[in-house]
């Protein structure tokens, strides 16, 4: 694990984003443009989904059935653990409360990509009808967290209003389309398209990392906002999330490699997604507050820790006979 | 030739775009122009960081129509969202447009 953990620290992707919290401490005028930011955003979402409608239409669908549907569980699962796990680490008002179980409810491209980048580094195998399972994840959670807030609560916006913003968004949109357009294609078509979606990709994978660091940078500054409680809440629990989702994967039958994963989908919050149908939803709960959590604390560990930790805990459960 | 009109200038997070703009329409908006903004203010918290940041939102409207659109911006995004807007006279042709 120690060499898994080095190797991933100094991957070129890790690295930009060390440079990006570095240039926000030194207070650089670093930042990329936002129009680039989008560009990235629809590039990376649409890349993986296309990969992995390629690899669903390799495979024998049976075959995704059961982590599908222990992916769905997850889903539910893991907003209503951090709603209700919430109160243990300090005072939190129920949207605040809402919308981090959303965050963390949803999951993170950026830290999936990293975890599929940091597998093919070590060269271990992982199905590739993964960004499905991401897919499935991305918004069930967002919604949960929203109602979990929502019971309760005056606010006059309603749920459906949030649902239609939430389900019409460009992440599900791009990452479900992709997968269509994938699985159409298939690998012939995929062939083309292969030198800007496959070979380019690590490296504006990189660039964006950048930005997330900037990004990230500022938002430690937000630190005394959460305090030491959302620091702790923003580690611990996506570790156990975490082990949740490679526990579920190694029972439903994925390799070490796709366990793995699902753990870091699991263990990953929301920063693109989420962030948006909170602040229309709950506007009462504090962005300093989620984003920080999401962005500033659960993000940079999962990308250092979090990814081999979870290499680790799967191949010691595959180890143990699951 | 030239009319009075009330220009409406609205500095908003990008995320409310689309609510105030259908907010301004149903109350009487012809039109609106939308740049995106940035800048400092008082509060300086936002989910907008990474989606757009902040957008200006110009509109020109009758000073019939003023009073109901304040009032339904005011009551439905000053409390907890980063804005701020502000009023001005300006001429303008073809007033039946505004």
């Amino acid at each position: 694990m120690f060499d898994a953990a080095l190797q991933n620290l100094t991957s070129v992707p890790v690295l930009a984003f060390a440079l990006g919290l570095l240039a926000t401490s030194l207070k650089s005028d670093l930042r990329l443009p936002e129009p680039i930011y989008q560009a990235i955003t629809i590039y990376l979402l649409l890349g993986i989904g296309i990969k992995g409608g390629v690899a669903l239409s390799k495979t024998d669908l049976e075959q995704v059935l059961n982590p599908l549907i222990g992916t769905l569980l997850l889903s539910a699962t893991v907003p209503l653990l951090a709603f209700y796990a919430l109160p243990l680490f300090g005072k939190y008002t129920k949207d605040d409360r809402g919308a981090l179980a959303a965050h963390y409810g949803s999951t993170s491209l950026v830290t999936f990509t990293a975890a599929l980048v940091f597998l093919e580094g070590q060269r271990i195998e992982f199905e590739g009808y993964l960004v499905s399972l991401l897919a499935v994840m991305e918004i069930p959670g967002i919604l949960i967290g929203l109602w979990l807030a929502k019971r309760a609560s005056s606010s006059d916006i309603s749920l459906g209003e949030s649902m239609r913003e939430v389900l019409t968004g460009k992440s599900l949109l791009l990452l479900a389309g992709g997968l269509v357009i994938g699985f159409l294609t298939g690998e012939t078509g995929y062939t083309r398209i292969e030198p800007f979606f496959g070979g380019l990709f690590t490296g504006i994978l990189a660039l964006f990392l950048l930005e997330l660091g900037i990004v990230a940078g500022r938002r430690l500054s937000d630190l005394k906002v959460g305090g030491v409680g959302l620091a702790l809440f923003a580690i611990c629990f996506p570790v156990f999330a975490g082990s949740l989702g490679v526990l579920t994967g190694q029972l439903t039958g994925l390799s070490v490699g796709g366990a793995m994963v699902l753990g870091v989908l699991s263990a990953s919050a929301s920063y693109i997604a989420a962030p948006a149908a909170v602040r229309l939803a709950l506007p009462e709960a504090s962005p300093g507050r989620y984003l920080t959590a999401s962005l500033g604390f659960t993000f940079p560990f999962n990308l250092v820790l979090g990814i081999p930790l979870m290499l680790s805990l799967s191949t010691w459960l595959e180890g143990v006979g699951l | 030739m030239l009319v009075t009109r009330k220009l409406l200038t609205i500095v908003v997070e990008a995320s409310l775009e689309q609510r105030i703009a259908k907010d301004l329409f149903a109350n009487g908006a012809k039109g609106l122009t939308v740049t995106s903004a940035h800048g400092q203010g008082p509060k300086n918290q936002r989910a907008g960081d990474l989606e757009g940041g902040n957008v200006k939102i110009e509109s020109v409207v009758s000073e019939a129509s003023l009073p109901v659109i304040l009032e339904t911006l005011e009551k439905k995004y000053f409390e907890h969202y980063a804005c701020t807007l502000w009023v001005a006279d300006v001429q303008v042709l073809r007033g039946e447009r505004y």
